[in-house]
């Protein structure tokens, strides 16, 4: 044929031509001008984990570890690996059958999926373990033993004071800006959240390749970019564990706290809230559940009392009126008030326990004999001091003393959601008396009731100042961090020294005499020691709350402050026991021994059967008690009922009528639970309402059944 | 003219034969930097279990066959032409009864644990066929009947192959018209041709309205530049009229039309993905099954197409290295030994690996191009061009499949993916040539 249209061979090489060439240039597009194709690459092969450094380790004042970390093993399950696994051997040394065997395969499966592992048994025993790794050939590459550290706490103790840790939520992963990432453990609460920076050390990173399927196969580049972890700090902490037990197990079986400083340097030396509860129930794998059970108890056990505790703190306050007094110089050590066994210029009377004539000739026997009338006395020429013009300013001087004191604030321990007490402002005044009030009105605040509470963190502290002769440190626990250095900033307020008064140390030395006094042979006779001289002060606080609607009367709060030895004070503590009486009945021989154990190191054999008898005594208000006991059984009945309902469903024999039941136990629980928050709330309004109303009844403050939220410890 | 003494050697083109041993050498190697797991090496290649090992094999019986087809009279060729096209037809036709389903596709017939895809064979009966058509000297390509006839020619086995869901080869098939363009195919058929595939194109990235309006201002400014001329030559202005007129009514009625009545819906939605749209139809027109088919579909072509850029991007300039590549190490890429052959070059390679690659592609295309030119026969020379228009579409359709140019039409790249039939396939096409080539001063009827 004629080459007629030779020419179009030009045409056909150009068409080739271009397409070859919009190919390169989008080829060049691709891998040259598109540097994120390489980083979607990363992500999909290269598998960045978190290798996780040890917790730091809290120690006591002698170097013993308070809790510990210490490795659960698991038995881990890889749902697509189970082709050639010798299930028959597994489930012999497991001890389970194949219905339980497939119930758990379906589980894991359905937590995270075919390609994952998950946990197919937690917390396996030594024994399962040694057995399961002699013969785990058999069962690789379905099965494998895995090793995770959990916290452990030998003591089983200071559960208020350390803590527990928590998986991370979404919450604190976007606060913290993603710092945390899904999976981490972090410290929720106590020391393990307040010193989490220093306890969690650093993590380390460890890049791996992995396929299509989010398997491993491999080190990527050979570990070229990884990063070691480096383990968390101690931290050496105040702490006597022999202390903290002895007032755990006090308050095993009561409401209220302990607190015990050392006043030289503001270390607490032991801090326990009644009831108290087992660290080690917030680890491992009932923790969900135990959490949710110590959350729905009525007694609380998971509020810190010794920080969050508002109490009207009594008489145990009336050393403080006289401090302030003193400062002032409206009264001097020898200045007396003739109490005729009340005090009557308010008006209606403030019975006083003494009616004797000079029984507060002086502020040491007005302290030793707590006479109310003296301490009302000289708080109302505190406030109507002359230079001040007026009870307005007289008393917001006063309150900034009390501050200054550390009542009505926060003391800043190193511990989270410290509660500040209560101490009231002209303002609140002004609100319950339309403005027009005097000294006379809050005339109580001398004698510790009224418009004020304080916590038994704050009435140790208070003891401090007065062992120290007018200073304090910031009560904290944790006496160093180890490999401490200059960038350290966490522990430097707890060194600055906070003075309070100018009060010369022989008006201090009447104050403490006087509490000497009260040990010697006055209310607190019965916290005396052999060879040690001990200063204290008793309390008694009148207390309301609102019981099945109606606002009662309860039992008075028991409270005793004191420290010792006198003349070179080593311990100041301060006890209350909610609704227990008389301060001298329960918190003083409490305290009296928290102070023999610290300072001899041991108890005398008749003191150890003093120790039996009180934490043998249990203290509880009979209506939380109850509702407490329902709780308890109810908890019980729905334990069984799910167990029989899960043993037979196992069986293939799962009936309705248990999940019925179980169904209804639920609802009455709920039940329960939603009337109890209605009376929380209805207590806490009508509380505050009723001081307003009644201003006669000097102390309106319910603290058996005070509810403030829990939302900051959960 | 027979030759006397038939020597493989003489007359036969080596650099042909040296690109294409380089092609499946890359091509195994390839394979095997993709599939390659820890075991023995040799064992790999000798167990012939492995997917290198097996290809290495087909290398091997390719280089028999080509040996062989080397060895036959190339007279045969023209002389078989007709009978291997009816046959290759019939073969195409058999698939409709006794075909075997394999992933998605019913296009092949098996025989034990041998797979026959009827449509990737015919490729060379098709060619031989048109190629011999054209050479006849009764046939005058300037007539239109003539050209109808090419065209059924080409047609009929690519509209059998799409019956057979191979979409990919029945474009393959349309390549043919670049043959027939050579020799007198009026050129504005090819001109019309790219015009619409450029307006289809234009309909899918364009807002419709918004494409009118452009269509519209082109139009208006012809008629703006040419204004002095419709004095002499009234016909000019209607013709940018009737262009206007038909480009619009295509954008605005063909090409709804295609999508909605004769498309399928995950064909649809792979064209849309192709040009970075979302494709939605109405629910209600669709069976629950074509809902979820889509859905499937729509996932496992965007993810391929995803991993494949992924793969091909992260290479850089020099890439990764052989069996470095942790897209292709570690399966991201699916279908890698077979559709997605280049990604390992792309990501192992980078772009200095990947345009040494197109550039012997290129160099085997202006080859063919120059044999073709050389022939004395116009058997040969179609026949050579017909060769060119096959290997050009499968690599345009294969490589721009991978870098995200072109929808996810799964067809092989040539010499390179794993694939009996498609390695033999491509391998008689060219030693077919070569042969004719050896022959060229003879002339074939």
């Amino acid at each position: 044929m004629p080459l007629y249209h030779q020419s179009r061979q030009t045409v056909i090489q150009a068409i080739f031509l271009v397409v070859f060439v919009i190919l390169m240039v989008r080829l060049f597009v691709l891998q040259m001008l598109s540097p994120q194709y390489q980083m979607q690459a990363m992500d999909n092969a290269v598998y960045r984990s978190i290798v996780y450094p040890d917790r730091g380790i809290i120690f006591d004042r002698e170097g013993k570890p308070i809790l510990e970390n210490t490795l659960t093993r698991e038995l881990m399950i890889l749902p697509n690996q189970l082709k050639r696994v010798d299930t028959a051997g597994l489930l012999s040394i497991l001890g389970i059958d194949t219905a339980e065997f497939r119930q758990r395969l379906v589980a894991a499966i359905v937590k995270n999926g075919r390609y994952r592992p998950s946990v197919f048994e937690p917390s396996l025993t030594i024994e399962k373990f040694v057995k399961l790794q002699e013969s785990m050939f058999r069962f690789e590459p379905g099965f494998f033993l895995q090793e995770r550290p959990i916290r452990t706490y030998p003591y089983r103790a200071a559960a208020h004071i350390l803590g527990y840790i928590g998986e991370v939520d979404s919450t604190i992963l976007r606060r913290t800006n993603f710092f945390y990432q899904m999976g981490d453990y972090m410290g929720l609460s106590g020391l393990e959240r307040y010193y989490e920076s220093v306890l969690m050390g650093q993590r380390g990173v460890s890049y791996q390749l992995k396929d299509n399927r989010n398997r491993i196969v491999g080190a990527f580049e050979n570990g070229k970019y990884d990063t070691t972890a480096k383990a968390g700090r101690n931290l050496r902490t105040y702490l006597d564990m022999e202390v903290q037990m002895m007032a755990e197990r006090f308050f095993a079986n009561k409401l209220g706290a302990v607190v015990a400083i050392e006043p030289s340097t503001g270390g607490i030396i032991a801090m326990a809230s009644g009831p108290t509860y087992d660290p080690n129930q917030l680890t491992g794998p009932q923790r969900r559940r135990n959490f949710s059970w110590l959350l729905s108890d009525t007694a609380r056990p998971l509020f810190n009392r010794a920080i969050k505790g508002q109490y009207p703190p009594g008489s145990t306050v009336k050393p403080m009126g006289a401090l302030i007094a003193l400062d002032q110089g409206v009264i001097t050590p020898e200045y007396g008030y003739g109490c005729g066994g009340a005090y009557v210029a308010c008006g209606r009377p403030i019975r006083c326990s003494h009616a004797g004539g000079g029984h507060a000739a002086n502020l040491r026997n007005a302290l030793a004999n707590s006479c109310n009338s003296y301490f009302c006395h000289i708080y109302r020429m505190s406030v109507d001091k002359g230079e001040y013009g007026g009870v307005m300013n007289g008393y917001v001087r006063w309150q900034q003393y009390a501050n200054s004191f550390g009542m009505g604030v926060r003391l800043g321990l190193d511990l989270p959601s410290e509660d500040k007490g209560f101490i009231a402002d002209t303002g609140f005044y002004n609100r319950m008396y339309r403005g027009v009030w005097n000294s006379c009105n809050n005339v109580f605040l001398g004698i510790g009731q009224g418009e004020m509470t304080a916590t038994p963190l704050q009435m140790a502290n208070l003891m401090c100042i007065i062992a120290n002769k007018g200073y304090f440190y910031t009560p904290h626990f944790v006496e160093r961090i180890d490999g401490q250095g200059v960038e350290d900033t966490i522990q430097r307020r707890f060194k600055l020294k906070h003075e309070v008064t100018k009060i010369p140390r022989e008006a201090y030395e009447a104050v403490q005499l006087g509490m000497q006094d009260v040990v010697d042979h006055g209310t607190a006779w019965v916290a005396r020691i052999d060879g040690i001289t001990m200063a204290a002060k008793t309390g008694t606080a009148e207390n309301y709350g609102i019981i099945n609607g109606k606002r009662e009367k309860l039992q008075d709060h028991s409270w005793f402050v004191c420290f010792a030895p006198r003349e070179n004070p080593k311990i100041a503590v301060a006890v209350v026991v909610e609704n227990a009486g008389f301060g001298a009945t329960w918190a003083g021989p409490i305290a009296s021994l928290i102070v023999e154990k610290y300072l001899n190191d041991t108890l005398r054999t008749h003191r150890l059967k003093e120790v039996e008898r009180i934490a043998s005594k249990e203290i509880i208000l009979p209506v939380i008690r109850q509702k407490r006991q329902r709780l308890d059984s109810l908890r019980k009945a729905r334990l069984e009922v799910v167990e029989r309902s899960v043993t037979s469903s196992r069986n293939g024999m799962g009936d309705g009528l248990s999940s019925e039941k179980t169904a209804a136990l639920t609802e009455s629980t709920r039940s329960e639970d939603r009337a109890k928050g209605i009376s929380n709330n209805t207590d806490k309004g009508s509380g505050s309402k009723g001081s307003r109303r009644l201003p006669e009844n000097h102390s309106i403050h319910q603290v058996a059944i005070i509810r403030k939220d829990e939302g900051t410890q959960s | 003219m027979r030759a006397r003494n038939p020597e493989i050697a003489r007359g036969v083109d080596w650099a042909i034969i040296a690109i294409y041993l380089m092609l499946v050498s890359i091509g195994v190697m390839s394979i095997f930097a993709a599939t390659y797991r820890d075991e023995s090496i040799l064992q790999g290649f000798l167990s012939l279990k492995t997917d290198y090992s097996k290809q290495a094999l087909f290398f091997f019986i390719s280089l028999l066959l080509g040996v062989f087809i080397l060895l036959i009279d190339s007279k045969l060729f023209t002389a078989t032409a007709n009978l291997s096209y009816i046959a290759g037809i019939i073969l195409l036709l058999l698939v409709f009864p006794f075909h075997t389903e394999v992933k998605g596709t019913r296009s092949i017939i098996r025989f034990g644990t041998f797979q026959l895809q009827p449509a990737e064979l015919c490729k060379i009966f098709v060619n031989l066929a048109l190629a011999k058509y054209l050479s006849q000297l009764e046939t005058d390509f300037s007539r239109l009947k003539d050209q109808l006839i090419a065209a059924a020619l080409v047609l009929l086995p690519a509209i059998l192959a799409i019956f057979q869901s191979e979409t990919g080869l029945a474009l393959v098939y349309f390549s043919f018209f670049l043959v027939m363009y050579r020799e007198g195919l009026p050129s504005f058929v090819l001109v019309i041709g790219i015009s619409v595939m450029v307006l289809v194109i234009a309909t899918l990235l364009l807002e419709s309205n918004m494409l009118a309006g452009i269509l519209t201002a082109m139009a208006i400014a012809a008629i703006y530049l040419f204004r002095k001329s419709f004095r002499r030559n009234r016909g000019l202005l209607f013709l940018i009229i009737g262009c206007w007129i038909l480009s619009v009514g295509i954008q605005r009625f063909a090409v709804p039309f295609l999508f909605e009545s004769v498309l399928k819906p995950y064909q649809v939605q792979r064209i849309y993905a192709t040009v970075g749209r979302d494709f939605s139809v109405d629910p209600e027109t669709m069976s629950e099954e074509d809902i979820r088919k889509m859905e499937d579909r729509k996932k496992a072509s965007t993810y391929n197409v995803k991993q494949s850029k992924i793969a091909i991007g992260s290479g850089g300039f020099l890439g990764k290295g052989l069996m470095k590549g942790t897209q292709t190490r570690y399966d991201f890429v699916p279908e890698q030994r077979t559709d997605f052959i280049f990604c390992t070059i792309g990501e192992g390679f980078g772009f200095l690996g990947s345009t040494i690659l197109l550039l012997l592609y290129l160099m085997l295309l202006m080859r063919i191009v120059q044999i073709a030119e050389r022939q004395r026969s116009t058997f040969s020379r179609c026949y050579a061009y017909g060769v060119a228009s096959v290997i050009f579409s499968h690599v345009l359709i294969n490589i721009g499949m991978t870098v995200g140019l072109v929808p996810v039409i799964g067809i092989p790249l040539p010499f390179m993916s794993y694939g009996g039939t498609a390695l033999l396939t491509f391998t008689v096409l060219l030693a077919i040539l070569v042969r004719l080539d050896a022959d060229r001063l003879m002339n074939l009827r």
